[in-house]
């Protein structure tokens, strides 16, 4: 198979994943969202290293799942303690830090 | 023997330093240890004095080097005496006048609980005025210029309490530094010119210096002696100096101190020789003067602002007299030493009457006093006759020759000089005559009306004694005041003929000063018999006024001159106008532009930025959401910018 | 190796800053004790310095070099001239008076509050401007110069912010914030002018490769170093607009007056009579050194701009109705005095500015701190508030009338011989300047002569009738400032002949000599 078509379906989930994260409230379904993201940038990569013969792309790529490992424990750990104190995931009400 | 000089400035100084810093338990004997120091002085100058008489006339001249004062690359200011015949006149008049005063006022001053400070600052005059006329060079001469300016701010305001007397000594010193600008600026074209502003080096290559710079620097000086000697334009500080105590009116304001201008112009005499413009000069501002003070003398009911009024003019002649050249230099200073005797004679006698009469210094609340206060009269009254030029007494013959002298000055300008000092003479008769009628002769117009004090808590004795309403009983000084008094009348009666008698004091200083005979259009007796018209004519004016006609208690409205001259001819309106109006509006205005405008650009800058930011936060509007948009558009729009140059 | 004495001296009062904030809070006497001996060591060490200085020798003495910061060339170089000698004395000389009269100033309001800290703070920041100031003295190398000439700001700033006045007529709220409004634009002045500097410091690095003032002064006397002379002058701009704005020159001047009528009259002479003379003093040592070219070049602006702060400041004071803005303002026209005398460029003009860089801080020093004496005991600033003090504290006004006779130059105190100095130093060269500048003398008569009239004469008003005269402890303050003022005054030759010959090398630096006298007389 024609190897662009995964960069046509890495476009898609990278827009799926930033519209989510734009019009979506609950901090959970943005998270996810960003994984979506995330995730869609991986396909690119491993894409673009087997397109070009070159392990670079996949190297990042492990890379990026590690981050984004990181990234979910401590999100996770910040959307349930701001969850138990507000009893509300709602991105739009945590917004203290204005001002 | 030049080694007694330093101590001669020092034993006042070292006066003032003890009883101002030693506090009060110098209270009951400060005013001795004042009287002796400067006594002190007068002797180490009458030591020197004998000196210099046995020395030839060429060797008379001592000078004693100190310290290295100021030195900077060619700037070099040395601490160093001189003392030569025209420094030992004065160093003989201001220890002798000042010594009598001094004893004057230990009487005078009896009931003053700041007696100690008032010997404080008198021995902080003597030392300053000593260290004016015993510098050798102008620098230093500075130093005692502006000494002699302190003292007589902290003597004038002595009464600090009363809100004039502040007022006067502020307006003293402020003057005074206009003129002090003056001598700076003078110093400073000397240091430009000669390289340096010693005496010796100045004033022996005067022939070597272009003109325009030589008047520029007679012009300076001259500012430098307007203010110091109360001369047109910078006189409107004297009349109000009169708040200070009468002692202090006699030594600072009438012998001593004014006449430091004069020195300053004699001093600087080869430089004023070198320079006819800068001569001519002087010679305006000292007629212009002695007419000016006249006749604001004759409109004065306070007895001791016409004195004030008669000091100005005086020097006024001292100044014309110095402006004359070689011709004049000798004459003004043998009228500033007369001038020193009768008119601190004169005010010591008019701080006598004082003293008897409440601090009343209305002369029109005087009146008939000769009987009570005898020994006043006759002091007084020999003072009267040395100022008008009595023939025989002293200013007759200092002041004759000022106006011979400056009919000698020839020419157009010889004529005018001339008739403005006969004149001054005729006027001077005149309103010394309105005085001694005022004073002393007449009806008793004090009797059967309150006096009012002028100072309400006047230290001034009577005044403690007696209520404020009190009639008061006219009384004879104690002898501390008297005496002075009396040594005063005496030099005021003999002091002419005995420096006139075979011109032993035209010898005596024509080495210093040099001296040539101008040739006069008038011979010296039609001079002479000029004067003496001028003096009958005074006299018998005054006399048709306020002798055989009874004084009026209440001044009469006068014509225009008269309310003029009542307001010192307006000199002091224009001031107020001019310089103190103007100069409120200019600050106030400064003020408001520094704040508004100068400020205004910093805090505006401030309120700009401060705006910009307020707008800038709106855009932290705490939705995570809103984030998301500008940091996808940012993303955005950075890709799109890479796209476009690749185009490209 | 011989003794870092100049390391020393500057280490000193940096080390009692952090001894003095680390008392207790109970021991707050013990602080202030701490804070006044330290600083008196430091006067030791200071004359130390002087002492071992020979005025005859070479440029720079007592030198110390330590690599630093070795991949820019930063070096820790220390090394003093005569200007820097009589500035450092007069810092050692003025801090303990400063710390003495200070003494009450950040005492707790209501006695007995055992955590009140305040107290260590004043007196340490105190202490650390001390160091700071005498370190930008000492250092030649401009970076070195650079970090502690921009540092100082911070003790300065809580200074200024966190010590007013403890009675204010608005309360004391209102009093806070306009502390911290000055205290604001104190820093933001001083920052804004240290920015420029810093991009001309790394300018300076890029042309010359390095930091020393040494080098880079010889390199460019020796012509080795050749600058473009556009590079060199927005170099010296940029090195100008710094030490203007702290000196303060007109019309950069606007932060001192609200500066020093918000702190307290201690720290306000630590402002003008210390921390300002470090923009003075860098004009001589470096726009002079570094830039001669531009520095003649910028001369007539430089003398403009002096000339009219000189007018301004005396003008402005004359209009004040604060005690202190007074002073801030009579201030302004004596730096333009002294900036006037540096870039006048004769020998006259720059010892002259030099010595009136420590006049003007003695003197200064001598009637703010009575007047801020006046105003603790009368809580208020206002001139209007006060009448007829000379009659109920003699000693107070008297003292008062000596600062202010100090101010006004009168001669036979110190800073007349100085004022004279740049008078004449400016007059041979540009006598239009030096006539105008002569009427700034008559002004400052005016200003302190009104002021001493409406405050200590005329009826004693009711509130000030109750008034104690100096006690023991203001005594010790003020009668030393008077000796000193006094001494150098009648005897100034010590001094001139430290500064002298630094002068002399500054002149050659920019390549100028005294005019001749018309007439030589003098020989």
């Amino acid at each position: 198979m024609n190897p662009v078509n995964y960069l046509y379906l890495a476009a898609l989930l990278f827009t799926i994943g930033a519209t989510g994260v734009l019009i979506r409230r609950n901090a959970i379904v943005l998270f996810m969202c960003v994984e979506l993201m995330l995730n869609a940038c991986n396909l690119a990569f491993v894409t673009f290293s087997r397109m070009h013969g070159n392990l670079d792309g996949q190297i990042i790529a492990f890379f990026t799942m590690v981050v984004a490992a990181a990234e979910v424990v401590v999100g996770l750990a910040i959307i349930v303690s701001l969850f138990r104190t507000r009893h509300s995931a709602s991105v739009d009400d945590a917004s203290l830090m204005k001002l | 023997m030049e080694n007694l000089i330093a101590p001669l400035i020092a034993a006042p100084l070292l006066g003032a330093a003890v009883l101002l810093v030693g506090g009060r338990r110098l209270d009951r004997v400060g005013h001795w240890i004042g009287t002796l120091l400067s006594t002190a002085s007068f002797v180490f100058g009458l030591i020197l004095f004998a000196d210099l008489l046995g020395k030839g006339a060429e060797h008379r001249t001592l000078t004693q080097h100190l310290w290295t004062w100021i030195p900077v690359g060619g700037f070099q200011a040395d601490v160093t005496f001189r003392l030569d015949q025209l420094s030992m006149t004065f160093v003989l008049l201001i220890t002798g006048v000042g010594s009598l005063i001094h004893l004057y006022s230990v009487g005078y001053m009896e009931h003053d609980e700041r007696r100690r400070r008032f010997f404080g600052y008198l021995n902080l005059f003597l030392a300053a005025m000593l260290l004016l006329v015993l510098a050798d060079n102008y620098l230093l001469l500075y130093v005692g210029w502006e000494g002699v300016g302190l003292a007589s701010y902290l003597l004038i305001g002595f009464w600090q309490h009363k809100p004039s007397a502040a007022t006067a000594a502020k307006k003293a010193f402020l003057v005074n530094r206009v003129g002090d600008m003056g001598l700076s600026i003078a110093i400073m074209l000397m240091f430009t010119t000669f390289g340096s502003f010693a005496f010796g080096p100045v004033l022996s290559h005067t022939g070597d210096a272009s003109e325009g710079k030589l008047t520029a620097i007679g012009l300076m000086l001259l500012l430098a002696a307007c203010g110091k000697s109360a001369q047109v334009p910078l006189q409107s500080w004297l009349g109000d100096a009169m708040e200070g105590p009468t002692p202090v009116s006699a030594l600072i304001h009438a012998a001593t101190m004014v006449t430091a201008g004069v020195y300053l112009i004699v001093r600087s005499g080869a430089v004023f020789n070198a320079a006819p413009d800068a001569q001519l000069a002087v010679t305006v501002v000292g007629a212009v003067t002695l007419l000016f003070g006249a006749i604001v003398g004759c409109a004065k009911d306070d007895i001791k602002k016409a004195l004030a009024g008669s000091t100005m003019s005086q020097i006024g002649y001292m100044v014309l007299a110095a402006g004359l050249g070689p011709i004049g230099y000798v004459f003004a200073i043998m009228h500033l030493v007369t001038h020193g005797f009768f008119k601190a004679g004169l005010f010591l006698g008019a701080g006598s009457v004082m003293h008897g009469m409440n601090d009343e210094v209305d002369m029109r609340r005087y009146g008939g006093l000769r009987k009570y206060m005898p020994v006043t009269f006759i002091t007084f009254g020999l003072g009267y006759l040395a100022i008008i030029g009595f023939p025989g007494l002293s200013g007759f013959f200092s002041k004759d020759k000022i106006i011979e002298a400056a009919f000698a000055k020839g020419g157009t300008e010889g004529w005018i000089l001339g008739g403005a000092a006969l004149l001054g003479a005729a006027i001077t008769a005149f309103y010394m005559t309105r005085v001694m009628l005022m004073t002393f002769f007449g009806e008793e117009r004090w009797r059967n009306q309150p006096t009012r004090s002028p100072g309400a808590p006047s230290a001034e004795p009577a005044a403690e004694t007696h209520g404020e309403h009190a009639e008061p009983h006219p009384h004879e000084s104690p002898k501390v005041m008297t005496i002075p008094m009396i040594v005063l009348a005496v030099g005021s009666v003999f002091g002419g003929a005995f420096f006139s008698i075979g011109d032993r004091f035209l010898h005596w200083l024509e080495p210093v000063t040099g001296h040539s005979e101008g040739d006069s259009p008038l011979s010296a007796a039609a001079v002479t018999g000029a004067t003496m018209v001028c003096l009958v004519i005074g006299v018998a004016i005054a006399w048709a006024q306020y002798g055989r006609k009874p004084v009026p208690a209440v001044a009469p409205r006068g014509s225009l001159l008269t309310r003029a001259a009542r307001r010192d001819l307006l000199q002091d309106d224009f001031n107020h106008v001019v310089l103190v109006r103007g100069g409120e509006h200019l600050t106030r205005s400064l003020v408001y532009v520094d704040h508004t405008l100068v400020d205004g650009v910093v805090n505006g800058t401030a309120a700009g930025f401060g705006g910009l930011s307020g707008r800038l936060r709106r855009l932290q509007n705490g939705f995570a959401r809103s984030y998301a948009v500008s940091m996808f558009g940012g993303a955005a729009l950075l890709v799109a910018a890479t796209l476009l140059m690749r185009a490209v | 190796m011989s003794f870092p004495l100049l390391t020393a001296t500057a280490a000193l009062p940096a080390l009692g800053a952090v001894a003095t904030a680390a008392v207790p809070a109970a021991r707050r006497t013990a602080a202030k004790w701490l804070a006044l001996l330290v600083s008196l060591a430091t006067l030791a060490l200071a004359v130390t310095v002087l002492v071992r200085f020979d005025p005859d020798g070479t440029r720079y003495q007592l030198t110390e070099s330590h690599s630093w910061i070795k991949d820019f060339g930063v070096r820790y170089e220390l090394g003093v001239d005569g200007i820097a000698v009589a500035l450092i004395a007069l810092t050692a000389v003025l801090i303990p008076f400063i710390i003495l009269a200070g003494w009450h100033d950040a005492d707790p309001l209501e006695t007995g509050n055992r955590r009140w800290r305040p107290t260590q703070g004043f007196f340490a920041l105190i202490l650390a401007v001390e160091a700071m100031v005498i370190i930008s003295f000492e250092a030649t190398d401009v970076f070195l110069f650079y970090i502690f000439f921009e540092a100082m700001l911070i003790p300065m700033y809580f200074l200024i912010g966190g010590f007013g006045d403890r009675a204010h007529e608005h309360g004391e709220e209102t009093a806070a914030t306009q502390r911290s409004y000055a205290a604001v634009k104190f820093l933001l002045y001083n920052l804004v002018g240290g920015l420029l500097m810093l991009a001309a410091v790394i300018g300076l690095y890029v042309v010359a490769g390095n930091f020393s003032l040494q080098q880079i002064a010889e390199a460019r006397a020796s012509g080795s170093l050749h600058m473009a002379t556009s590079t060199e002058r927005w170099l010296f701009l940029g090195f100008f607009f710094a030490f203007a704005v702290k000196a303060p020159l007109w019309p950069l001047h606007t932060w001192l007056p609200n500066a020093m009528q918000e702190s307290t009259a201690p720290v306000a002479v630590l402002i003008t009579a210390v921390v300002d003379k470090v923009g003075t003093f860098a004009m001589l040592r470096f726009c002079l050194q570094l830039f001669p070219e531009a520095s003649k070049w910028a001369t007539p602006v430089i003398l403009v701009l002096a000339l009219i702060s000189i007018v301004y400041g005396a003008l402005l004071a004359v209009g004040q109705r604060d005690i202190k803005r007074l002073v801030a303002y009579a201030s302004i026209s004596h730096f333009g005095f002294i900036v006037m005398g540096i870039f006048a460029m004769t020998s006259q003009g720059q010892s002259g500015a030099t010595l009136y860089m420590v006049n003007h801080g003695i003197s200064t020093a001598a009637l703010m701190l009575v007047a801020g004496f006046l105003i603790s005991r009368r809580g208020s600033r206002l001139i209007a508030d006060y009448g007829g003090v000379q009659k109920v504290a003699p000693v107070l006004a008297g003292t008062f009338l000596i600062g202010g006779l100090a101010t006004l130059s009168l001669p036979g105190l110190a800073p007349f011989v100085s004022e004279f100095l740049v008078l004449v130093g400016t007059f041979t060269r540009y006598p239009v300047i030096g006539v105008i500048a002569t009427f700034g003398i008559v002004l400052a008569a005016l200003y302190v002569l009104v002021l001493y009239q409406r405050t200590m004469t005329g009826p004693v008003k009711p509130e000030v009738s109750a008034m104690p005269d100096l006690r023991v402890r203001e005594l010790v303050v003020v009668a030393p400032l008077i000796v000193l003022l006094i001494f150098l005054g009648v005897y100034p030759k010590p001094v001139t002949d430290i500064v002298n010959p630094a002068v002399r090398q500054t002149m050659s630096d920019v390549h100028k000599t005294d005019p001749k006298p018309e007439v030589e007389a003098a020989k």
